[in-house]
Order: structure tokens, then C-alpha cells, then sequence
């Protein structure tokens, strides 16, 4: 009875608090104040909008963990979308065939783990912080796409790449089910993995891990290959929902994942985060926007509410932290 | 040299007035008794030595004294003869109580000058930082300690030695009367220790009272006049320091007896496991051979710098010789990395147990298993049951007092991480196990434990190299004791046939 006990527990995790809360509060609050709230539309929207975030959520997960961070990430997106739609114009635009888009897709995916692997092998080797390695590599994106897209849109996909952005299977939407695969895979990685325990490992402490025998720079590349693919995952879904591509496309994103990873419990030193409460976080920060577009606030409005949700749960962490400190001295 | 200075700070404590004085003190925290009706005395100019096993109460009291605590109603403290129910940090500080933490609570970026006087040229108005006067007040208190540093280069250029140094000129600054050290000497070598005592000693005899807390009781006794021992948070008792021996005050820190037996035992008979010939690495270790054999303990002791940790680091591949050879059962061995040395069967305990042996913030079971993860996978994938069941068995091999193994293992004792480090090693079935420095901040008490398991190991055939500058660890509990020094072996002891003192002549010298 109590290995289930702890069993549970360990599933659930001590991050979870923090977003199952807020997600409990949002629902209550929302579905109160809008009888439209808790209704198919809302959970719709949500669920077309999610992939896009969450996607970059994901691939900003794991250098979070490792200690480091992705500053790339959007504009690694926006080059394997543009690698991609260069692959679809080449060979009949319009009337590309969807084996073409297979061909474009896995080398949009190629070109988001070069760019992975370049900034890992500079941060492996060199051990410079990830802040500037990555942040070099996203000015180097970005005035490449806009070099070669001249800033411009490109746009004029064949009818099939609509429905991968907008179409549904059995009632799901497509995009929704690329994230919900990609966050299982991701909960597979950290939890079950090598690779995964790595990367806690390596957070927490990197030459303590490489004295315990770990390839630490092996692990720190695939770390930010595997970014740099979910990266070029979600350039995919990006083009798909968009019908188009261009540079710059989802930048605002970018804080954003940092936020929705502590929001999830990610600590933001590495070395402890979990993926469900980080999809929860994302879930939440979704409901929240559509809500507040229901009830007819500005949708600028919604960006500055999650600024407040997310210091909100920085505080009522705090607090909770201070509580278990006082019960714990009690009770010894 | 031990007598006689035992002799001279004896005399330097002088018999009068207490400087301060507790009676009553009780410290609860929640439930936890942390300090039961403790009373503590010191006299002007004595250095006073506070013993006890990690736990026992030392820092409390010592918190207790410069305000950070505030004792249980009842308490009384005089100091300087005014009586207070309490202390708190700004009137211990303006009435001259200084305390130098372990960990030193100094800025490395920063220079030796602003570290040593910042306390001093802040306040007053205008709020200007007078950087001439910051350095005569550093160049002043170093020279009252009689060392001279740059006061202008950044503190992260020194060694720790220096650094306590600069620690120690830092609270003189503040007209120090009475002076806690903790733990001053756990990161120095035997020289550095000396002129550490050497300061200590000079202080006392301009009328500074020094508190001492030390794991190493060969200085304790060295140092002190006085030495009070606490044990579980209650006063064990107040006892000259002449008269006493290290092994008393184990007994009275732990309430057990210890014996300690030279172990060694002959080998020879046994097939040798590593072979060592010519390594050399320059600068660090040059012309090292040596044999450790199926079941062998050889001890390698020696000053910090020796060059004993580099050995160690090339025997586990983190450190590539540049010539010479290294056998393992009769196979020469090249390793790229740490990697290729556990998996020909070699294990190293690191001497840094805080930063490079264990991941302190992580749960005890994945420290435990860092080292052996394909032997929890299952289909490619790493499995929480045989994670569990692993650990279990060697939290119960080697004794390990755990709560829950998925706590963090920074809430274990030193004692006990250290034997979740070993068992981290020993889960990767090794042929060669090299424990660098294993007892560095463990208790006394503990100590014994690890050595137990050592010696059990030795038994059950693993080859073990034990490195330690405390000689007496190597010569109790190694069959061979191997003497490095300025990165070569310079002499080979057997313990059966030579003498403690002869080996710490050598390695002292």
C-alpha cells in the first residue's frame, strides 16, 4: 500500500503543486465568470494553439535541465519551416506531392539538429556559458533566414499542408497529437533514459557527473540536438498552421518557454524538472488567454496576465516552502 | 615542538575573571533539543578547544554566543561582566566577538585589501570608498599576523591557506577579543596548519581568547589550554589539555572506546592486481612505480601537493602520463577517460566529497547508481524497480542510515554519504579501489566505520589504495604505507615493522 502511495507520489512529483493549482484555479475562475468557458469551443482553441508553444516548451526543457538554456530555439524553428517550404516550392510548389513534404520535413529536421550539435560541441568543449553560445546562434539564424528570405513571406503550399495544421483525426486535432507523441517521447527521455538521468545529473553537477564516469559532453551534444530537432518539429507545425513562412515568426514565444518551464517547476539552475507538470503549465497559460478572450479582455491584455500568473506562482511557492520548513521543525 | 608549546599556551591563559561566561543554556528547535543546560567559560588570551562529533552542538553554541540564536528563557550570559539574557549580532560584533566559519564568507573577485577592510571604510559620510586607507588597514592587520600579502590582487589568486589568513586579518580589523575558528585547518596541509598554530598562538599572547573547533585532535591538544567536549548537545565536561591523549577525547566525544591495532598483513602471496612502472608525469608525479596486489591495502600518504591526487587521477584515466606503464592483472592499460578505467575495474573515491563525489542535490538512490546505470537497465530502459532493489542492498551492506532514497543526499551526515560513495564505486564491481583523503569531514565516531568497511573489502580480495595525509589513517589500516613527496615515492614503510612516530618524522619533516 504505501510503495503505491510513494509510487504515485514520485509520478506526480513535487512540481506539480504549483501548475495543477493554477490549473484548478483557472477552471474555477473562468468557468464562473464565462458559462462559455467550460465548453468544446474553449478546449478547440486551445488545443490548436497549444503544439506551437508547447513544441518550444519542449525544446527549451532539456538545456534548462542541463543548467543551460536555448536562445535559438525560435529561430532554428523558422529555418527548418523555411528549409521545408524551400523543399515544397522546389518541386511543384502548390502541387507538391505529400512524399516531397516527407523528404522536406526530414531535412527541416536535419538542419534543426546541425544547429543543435554546432551550439552542444561549443558548449561541450569550450564551456562557454549557453546564454552566449546560443544567443550567437540565434543572430546567426535569424540574418541567415533574413538573408535569404529577404524578409519577405513564403507561402503557396500544396491544400494537404492545411489540414496538418488545421485538420483533426477522430475529433483531435493534428498538431495537438504531434505534441502529445513529442511530450510522451520527452517524458520516456528524462525519465527512463540514460540520456535522461544525464541530464538531471549533469544540472545539478557537471564535474561530479564526469568523475562518475558519464561522457558529460557526449550527453550535453544530444542534449541540444534533440532540441534543435523538436525545434525544427515545431518549424513543421508552425508552416502547417501558418501556411507560410517567415523569420520571425512565433519570436514573442521565446521568453515565454523559459517562463512556462519554471512556471512547470523547472529549476531554473538545472538539474530537477519534470515534463507533465511543464505540459500542465502549458495547458494552464493556454486556458488562461482563451478565457480572457472569452470574457472580452484584450488579447495584449492575456500576455500581461500570464506575467502576473507566473509571479504569482513564484510567491505562492515561496510560501508554501516557508510553510513545510515550519511544519517539518514542529514536527521533529 | 608538541610539548613545548603546550607548555607556552597553557602559561598565556591566564586564571583570572572569565571573559564570557554561559550557564543555562538551552536551545530547541521544534522538538529537537539541539543544546541541554549547557554551561561554556573562557578566559582572556586562552585558547579554548570546542570538541564534539558533527551534530553535537558546537555551531549551535557558538551561534548562540554572536546572536544568530536565542536561547530558551533562563539563560544567562556575562560578558566583560555585563550580564545578558541573550546576545545579538551587532552587540557581539561592537563588543568584540568575531567568528571565521568554515567556509570563510569571503568575496573571491574581490581584492585582499577590500576583503580584509571593506567593513571598516563603509559608513560614514560621504559614502565614498577611501581605497588608500582600505589598504593601510589591510597592510596593518596582515602585518599584526605577520604575513605579507598583495592587499591589491583579487582573493581568488591565493590558496586557502592564505585565504584564512586574509579571514583571520579580517576580524582583528574589528578589534577582536574573542574569536571563534571553525573547523581553520580541515583544508590545509601540515606546514600551512603550523603557521596557522603559529598565528593562533601569537594572538592568544596579545590577549585575543581564540575558541577552536577542530576535527583534528593532534592540533587540539597542540593548541589548547582548555578544551570542553559536548556530546548529543549536553556538556560532556571541561578538561585541561595537558594530561590529555586524542584517544580520550574520542572517547569522551562518543561515549565509546576505540582501539586502534596496526591491520597490516602479509600479501605476498597474492596475484598483483595493479602494476605501476616509471609513470611520470611532470610536475606532478615522476617515476612512480608501484604494486598493489589481490586483497592488499597499500596506504600512500604524504603533504598535501605531493602529487598523491594526480597519481590517482592518471591511475583512474582522468590524467594522461606522459610515460611509463600501468598493468591491471597483467595487462598494460592506456585510458582516454574515467570511462575506460571503470571498465577495466577501477574505482576513485574523490577527496572532494562536497563538489566532485557526490551530486549533492540529488536523490541518494541516483548518486548510488551514477556509476553502474546498465546494471538497473531493463529492454534499454532504466528500471525504478531494480534501481530500488540495488540500493537497498547496499544501504544495507554498508550499514548506510538513510530516511527515504529519494531524499536529497546533502541531508546525510559526512559519514554516511561517504559509504554511499563507496557503494556508488563498489556497485561497479571494481578490481582497484583508490579512496583519496575518505575521511575528510567525517566524525570520529564514523571514521572507525569507514575503515571497518575498508578492511572488510581488503578481505573479500579487492585490491585498495589508501591515500590520507594523516599518517596514522594509512598506518593503521594499510598492509604497506608508500611516503610521496614533491610527486615522487621517497619511502616504503611496512606498519608491522616500523614505528608511527618514525613515518611522521618523515612525512612532517
Amino acid at each position: 500500500m504505501t510503495i503505491i502511495f510513494e509510487r504515485i507520489k514520485t509520478a506526480i512529483g513535487p512540481e506539480m503543486a504549483g501548475p495543477g493549482l493554477a490549473f484548478v484555479a483557472v477552471v474555477l475562475v473562468f468557468g464562473i465568470a464565462s458559462p462559455q468557458f467550460l465548453s468544446a469551443a474553449t478546449f478547440g482553441s486551445v488545443a490548436f494553439q497549444l503544439p506551437e508553444l508547447g513544441l518550444l516548451t519542449l525544446a527549451m526543457l532539456l538545456p534548462i535541465l542541463t543548467g543551460g538554456l536555448n536562445l535559438a530555439i525560435t529561430f532554428t524553428a523558422n529555418l527548418a519551416g523555411l528549409t521545408l517550404a524551400w523543399v515544397l516550392k522546389a518541386n511543384g510548389g502548390a502541387d507538391a506531392g505529400f512524399d516531397i513534404f516527407l523528404v522536406g520535413s526530414l531535412l527541416a529536421v536535419m538542419v534543426g539538429a546541425a544547429s543543435g550539435i554546432v551550439m552542444g560541441l561549443v558548449i561541450a568543449f569550450t564551456r562557454a556559458h549557453p546564454i552566449l553560445v546560443s544567443l550567437s546562434m540565434m543572430i546567426f539564424l535569424r540574418g541567415l533566414g533574413e538573408f535569404l528570405t529577404r524578409g519577405g513571406d513564403i507561402s503557396g503550399f500544396p491544400a494537404f499542408v492545411g489540414v496538418i495544421g488545421h485538420g483533426s483525426v477522430a475529433g483531435i486535432p493534428v498538431p495537438l497529437i504531434v505534441f502529445v507523441v513529442c511530450v510522451l517521447a520527452w517524458h520516456l527521455l528524462l525519465g527512463r533514459t540514460k540520456l535522461g538521468f544525464n541530464t538531471y545529473m549533469i544540472g545539478s553537477n557537471l564535474d561530479a557527473t564526469r568523475y562518475s564516469g558519464i561522457n558529460t559532453r557526449k550527453a550535453i551534444v544530444l542534449v541540444y540536438t534533440l532540441s534543435g530537432i523538436m525545434c525544427a518539429i515545431a518549424g513543421i507545425i508552425m508552416l502547417a498552421r501558418f501556411n507560410s513562412v517567415r523569420i520571425g515568426h512565433g519570436e514573442s514565444y521565446l521568453l515565454i518557454t523559459v517562463l512556462a518551464c519554471f512556471l512547470g517547476g523547472v529549476n531554473p539552475f538545472g538539474g530537477f524538472g519534470r515534463v507533465i507538470p511543464v505540459f500542465v503549465a502549458l495547458v494552464v497559460l493556454q486556458l488562461l488567454s482563451s478565457g480572457l478572450n472569452l470574457v472580452g479582455a484584450n488579447q495584449h491584455l492575456a500576455t500581461a496576465v500570464w506575467g502576473i500568473l507566473l509571479v504569482g506562482v513564484m510567491i505562492l511557492r515561496w510560501v508554501v516552502s516557508r510553510i513545510k520548513i515550519s511544519i517539518v521543525r514542529r514536527g521533529s | 615542538m608538541g610539548l613545548d608549546s603546550m607548555h607556552q599556551s597553557a602559561s598565556a591563559a591566564s586564571t583570572d575573571k572569565p571573559l564570557l561566561s554561559l550557564r543555562n543554556i538551552n536551545m530547541n528547535f521544534g522538538g529537537v533539543k539541539a543544546l541541554k543546560n549547557v554551561s561554556f567559560d573562557v578566559r582572556p588570551g586562552e585558547v579554548h578547544c570546542l570538541a564534539g562529533e558533527n551534530g553535537c552542538g558546537k555551531s549551535t553554541l557558538i551561534k548562540v554566543i554572536t546572536g544568530v540564536y536565542r536561547p530558551a528563557e533562563g539563560a544567562v550570559i556575562e560578558y566583560e561582566g555585563e550580564t545578558y539574557s541573550h546576545m545579538s549580532p551587532v552587540t557581539a560584533q561592537d563588543r568584540g566577538i568575531q567568528v571565521i566559519w568554515q567556509d570563510l564568507a569571503l568575496f573571491p573577485e574581490m581584492t585582499v585589501a577590500e576583503n580584509i577592510a571593506f567593513h571598516e571604510v563603509l559608513g560614514g559620510w560621504p559614502r565614498l570608498v577611501d581605497y588608500g586607507r582600505m589598504r593601510r588597514i589591510a597592510v596593518d592587520a596582515l602585518a599584526r599576523l605577520g604575513v605579507t600579502l598583495d592587499v591589491d590582487l583579487p582573493l581568488k589568486e591565493y590558496a586557502i591557506a592564505q585565504r584564512q589568513i586574509v579571514a583571520i586579518a579580517r576580524a582583528l580589523v574589528g578589534e577582536a577579543k574573542l574569536v571563534f575558528m571553525d573547523e581553520p585547518t580541515a583544508s590545509l596541509t601540515q606546514s600551512e596548519t603550523d603557521h596557522l598554530l603559529e598565528i593562533v598562538r601569537s594572538l592568544s599572547a596579545s590577549g585575543v581568547a581564540v575558541v577552536f573547533v577542530s576535527h583534528r585532535l593532534a592540533e587540539v591538544l597542540e593548541i589548547s589550554s582548555r578544551i570542553t567536549v559536548l556530546r548529543d548537545g549536553a556538556l560532556v565536561g571541561v578538561y585541561p589539555a595537558a594530561g590529555m591523549t586524542q584517544s580520550k577525547i574520542t572517547e569522551l566525544m562518543t561515549g565509546k572506546t576505540f582501539d586502534q591495532h596496526v591491520r597490516a598483513r602479509p600479501r605476498d602471496d597474492q596475484p598483483v592486481v595493479l602494476d605501476v612502472r616509471g609513470l611520470t608525469r611532470p610536475g606532478q608525479f615522476e617515476d612512480i612505480s608501484l604494486t598493489v596486489r589481490r586483497g592488499e591495502t597499500v596506504g600512500i600518504t604524504g603533504l598535501l601537493g605531493a602529487g598523491r591526487t594526480e597519481l590517482a587521477l592518471a591511475l583512474f584515466g582522468m590524467l594522461k602520463p606522459v610515460s611509463g606503464t600501468i598493468s591491471i592483472d597483467g595487462r598494460e592499460v592506456r585510458f582516454g577517460s574515467n570511462r575506460e578505467a571503470i571498465a577495466a575495474g577501477v574505482a576513485y573515491l574523490s577527496e572532494d566529497r562536497l563538489s566532485l563525489g557526490l551530486i549533492q542535490p540529488q536523490p541518494i538512490a541516483d548518486n548510488l547508481v551514477i556509476a553502474s546505470l546498465r546494471k538497473i537497465l531493463s529492454g534499454g530502459l532504466l528500471s525504478e524497480d531494480r534501481k530500488r532493489s540495488l540500493v537497498s542492498r547496499w544501504i544495507a551492506d554498508l550499514g548506510v542510515k538513510i530516511g527515504h532514497q529519494a531524499d536529497a543526499i546533502s541531508t546525510l551526515s559526512g559519514g554516511n554519504q561517504q559509504r554511499v560513495a563507496i557503494a556508488k564505486w563498489l556497485a561497479t564491481d571494481p578490481k582497484l579501489l583508490i579512496l583519496d583523503s575518505p575521511t575528510v569531514g567525517v566524525d570520529v565516531g564514523a571514521r572507525a566505520g569507514i575503515f571497518d568497511i575498508v578492511a572488510k573489502l581488503a578481505e573479500s580480495g579487492l585490491a585498495i589504495i589508501l591515500i590520507s595525509d594523516e599518517v596514522p589513517e594509512v598506518y593503521f589500516n594499510a598492509d604497506r604505507v608508500l611516503h610521496m613527496a614533491q610527486g615522487r615515492i621517497v619511502g616504503t614503510y611496512d606498519p608491522r615493522q616500523s614505528r608511527l612516530e618514525e613515518i611522521e618524522a618523515a612525512v612532517y619533516a
